[in-house]
């Protein structure tokens, strides 16, 4: 990776923003999902398949990863300006999240050679979707206690259990799977194994499960004698733990090295400012309305520190003392300020607020309910709201587990 | 939206922060800030001296009166950590009043006060009264001019560090219009300093009665500029209070922890009960946020209108965060929690101090309200 050169930066902005202004297509003819996890129908998901590659060929993907597996080899503010160009445009989100964002990482920074010459590609030009393979049925917060076995046979590896949640599992081709390859290790994180793993193979099942919406978007994964390839393991058997705990510091954003673009579509916060405005409360607007606007004052502080705290994050003298606080405390910050809005602009709506979308008359074409409900994605997947803060007082602020 | 401050720091500020941490922590342990509650100066002229010696006092005095040339940037990281370790003094009042001198005083009165200030001498804003308005034009003092310059009426309150100061800058009507006048408080009458009974034990304030004082017609600061500098003075005061108030908070959050650390019920260590680690997290998350928008306040304090919009927003969240962390910080202390020894109160009382100065939290959510839509 070269540096960044301001006025090699500026043009490749130019560029990008050209292209995205020609090439995003504001109205596909139906709903478009907001983030990856609600991708339900066949017909999303060619577009958004088509689409991430469309922007990889195009040279706006994956900007700063190595070019020997398929990368732009450029310096990160490259990215940076092309995914500026994205949100610029209200471009859709690049679909293969967990591709981009948690395996691709991983390989580029653990993974083998061969590993990266197999994957880097295909998760970038979106041909190979990947899911992961991490909740349990019995085992959802309690990640280490995962129990789908894993069983050394020859050159392969035999698996047995079922994951649950799996974001985009019907679609996928391949998921990062945590399994458990030793039932007697000392503790039950050190039997853990972590695996790139095949899904469309004799064994492997997906049943899709019907979120609170009514769409589609994950299934639960069946396991029963699946054979995969053992160059599948990443690192070595009994490392699963802290290889999954890498991960999930991509997910939740306390790293950098993503490909770039982003998965879950940029809430404008400020957009309730309209909503407030067009509202009518008691014949005038519920702008005008003295509680309705001084909680209104009160999301917009709140808005604003987060875009702040996201600032400041790369000040390192004003982040001396926990280095790592606002990187970890993002996740909680950001997404209940999301949910908790999204459910004040419903309470903006007066008896709109009781429409949902496909309603000719519900407002914003039903964006702010399906919003709240979608937001609830976010404050549970990745580790709950309620685990966050556990791992905010214990990692950072040094209170004790137990 | 357009009107939002931005991020910045300067290197000027980093300095400035290392070396206030590292002074602040020494020089104001916490026995020293509960031997100085008792004092009647209520702080300590040798650390005053140091504080003249570093050179902070004139940070945002312009070289061409003594001071360093910096601005108020630069002083939000000394006052976060003055307030961090509740270090006592008549720094914000000096600060203030040098700031009241800048924007509202004559030339001659620059020329005369800021340099003297700049070395550490101490002066003090009169601004509030009976009313209790936090609107600082809403004022019934007033001077009349006599032939040896202004006779003085009414009442002040609050006057921070009153006794100490050597100059008062109090705010009056003059011709039915605001005007800042200042007092050579060695002129007052016996009797019209009355030290006031307040909230935060480590500050100092007083009643400030007017009546009978006269000062020389040398003493009034530019009529002209009276208004623009009372509606400077409030943002200034927001702004650095917004400072103390967040190093107040993260002292008193670290404070909890460590309690929550040691204290042990039911043979676990309190810290592991969720329901006071949970809170202890949203008030460390609250913390972080009144961070960030006090250094984005301080990094835009001068543009027009967005400097306003980022100090509001600075000092409601402060308050936020600040009240909540030292509430929650008396109760997780338990019955120790309730009495004097604990510090949690000293931290709740401050916070109350500068929700009731000033302007709290749904005070400038209205303004915000007014700026923002
Ligand atoms: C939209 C969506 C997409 C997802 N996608 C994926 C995916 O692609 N792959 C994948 O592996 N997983 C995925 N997940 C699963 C997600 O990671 C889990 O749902 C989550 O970790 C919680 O686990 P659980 O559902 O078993 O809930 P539980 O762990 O049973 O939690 C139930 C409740 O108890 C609380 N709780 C549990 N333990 C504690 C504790 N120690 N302290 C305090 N409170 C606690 C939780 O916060 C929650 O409120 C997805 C989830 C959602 C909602």
């Amino acid at each position: 990776m070269s540096k960044a050169n301001q006025h090699e930066v500026d043009e490749f902005a130019k560029d990008a923003d050209a292209w995205f202004r020609e090439n995003v297509n504001p109205d596909p003819g139906f709903m478009l999902p907001l983030t990856f996890m609600e991708v339900g129908t066949d017909q999303q998901f060619e577009f958004l398949q088509n689409w991430q590659g469309k922007v990889y060929e195009a040279g706006f993907l994956g900007v700063a990863w190595p070019r020997e597996y398929g990368g732009g080899g450029l310096a990160p503010a490259f990215q940076n300006a092309a995914t500026d160009a994205m949100r610029r445009y209200n471009a859709p989100i690049m679909l293969n999240a967990i591709g981009l964002n948690w395996t691709g990482p991983l390989l580029l920074d653990i993974g083998t050679q061969a590993h990266r010459e197999k994957y880097i590609k295909g998760i970038l030009s979106a041909e190979d979707i990947w899911c992961q393979g991490f909740s349990e049925p019995e085992n959802g917060s309690d990640l280490g206690n995962a129990q789908l076995r894993a069983v050394r046979e020859g050159d392969e590896y035999v698996l047995n259990g079922s994951k649950i949640w799996t974001t985009l599992g019907n679609y996928a081709k391949y998921m990062i799977l945590l399994a458990r390859t030793n039932t007697e290790a000392p503790n039950k994180y050190a039997g853990l194994s972590f695996f790139l793993s095949p899904m469309k193979i004799e064994g492997v099942e997906t049943h899709p499960i019907r979120k609170l919406t009514g769409e589609y978007g994950f299934t639960q994964t069946f396991f029963t004698d699946a054979r995969i390839p053992a160059d599948g393991l990443m690192s070595e058997e009994g490392s699963g733990w802290l290889v999954a705990m890498k991960t999930l510091e991509y997910e939740r954003g306390a790293r950098d090295g993503l490909a770039g673009g982003y998965m879950i579509t940029p809430l404008d916060a400020f957009a309730v400012i309209e909503l407030a405005k067009k509202a009518q409360r008691d014949g005038a607007p519920v702008m005008d309305d003295p509680v309705m606007r001084d909680q209104l004052v009160e999301f917009i502080i709140e808005a604003q520190s987060l875009n702040l705290c996201k600032e400041r994050g790369h000040i390192a003298p004003l982040n001396e003392e926990r280095p790592m606080g606002l990187s970890l405390s993002g996740k909680l910050m950001g997404t209940e300020f999301v949910r908790r809005i999204n459910e004040f602009a419903i309470a903006m709506q007066g008896t709109k607020g009781g429409y949902y979308v496909g309603d000719p008359n519900a407002v914003d074409d039903g964006l702010w309910t399906r919003g709240y409900l979608n937001a609830f994605s976010a404050t549970i997947g990745g580790g709950t709201s309620e685990i966050q803060h556990n791992i905010i007082a214990e990692h950072i602020l040094g209170l004790p587990k137990r | 939206m357009e009107n939002l401050g931005q991020m910045g720091f300067s290197e000027e500020q980093a300095d400035l922060l290392e070396v206030a941490k590292k002074f602040c922590r020494d020089k104001s342990p916490m026995d020293k800030v509960r031997a100085l509650i008792k004092d009647e100066a209520g702080y300590d002229p040798d650390v005053w001296e140091d504080i003249a010696r570093l050179g902070w006092l004139g940070i945002a005095i312009p070289e061409e009166y003594g001071g360093v040339g910096l601005g108020l940037a630069e002083i939000v990281p000394v006052m976060e950590q003055l307030g961090r370790f509740l270090l006592a003094g008549p720094f914000f009042s000096t600060t203030m009043a040098a700031q009241a001198l800048l924007v509202g005083g004559t030339e001659e009165q620059k020329k005369n006060y800021l340099p003297k200030i700049a070395e550490g001498r101490i002066a003090t804003l009169a601004l509030t009264e009976d009313s209790g308005d936090l609107n600082l034009e809403n004022i019934a003092a007033s001077a009349r001019r006599t032939e040896e310059g202004f006779a003085l009426s009414g009442n002040k309150y609050f006057v921070g560090d009153a006794a100490a100061a050597e100059w008062i800058i109090a705010s009056v009507l003059f011709e039915q219009k605001p005007a800042l006048v200042l007092i050579e408080r060695s002129s007052l009458p016996t009797g019209a300093l009355r030290r006031e009974t307040i909230i935060d034990e480590t500050r100092r304030a007083y009643a400030l009665d007017l009546d009978g004082v006269t000062v020389p017609p040398s003493a009034m600061l530019d009529p002209a500029l009276a208004s623009a500098a009372l509606a400077y003075i409030h943002l200034c005061a927001n702004l650095l209070a917004a400072a103390e108030m967040c190093g107040g908070t993260q002292n008193v959050i670290d404070y909890t922890i460590e309690y929550l650390n040691t204290r042990k019920q039911f043979g676990r260590t309190i810290g592991s009960y969720q329901s006071l680690k949970h809170p202890t997290v949203d008030a460390y998350v609250a913390y972080e946020q009144a961070r960030s928008h006090l250094y984005s306040a301080a990094h835009c304090f001068n543009q027009q209108g967005t400097g306003e919009i980022a100090i509001r927003m600075a000092k409601a969240q402060a308050d936020k965060a600040f009240s909540y962390a030292a509430d929650r910080s008396i109760q997780f202390h338990g019955g120790f929690g309730f009495t004097y020894d604990c510090d949690a109160q000293l931290y709740r009382r401050r916070a109350i101090w500068h929700a009731s100065q000033f302007g709290d939290a749904a005070y400038h959510r209205k303004k915000l309200a007014e700026l923002l839509f």
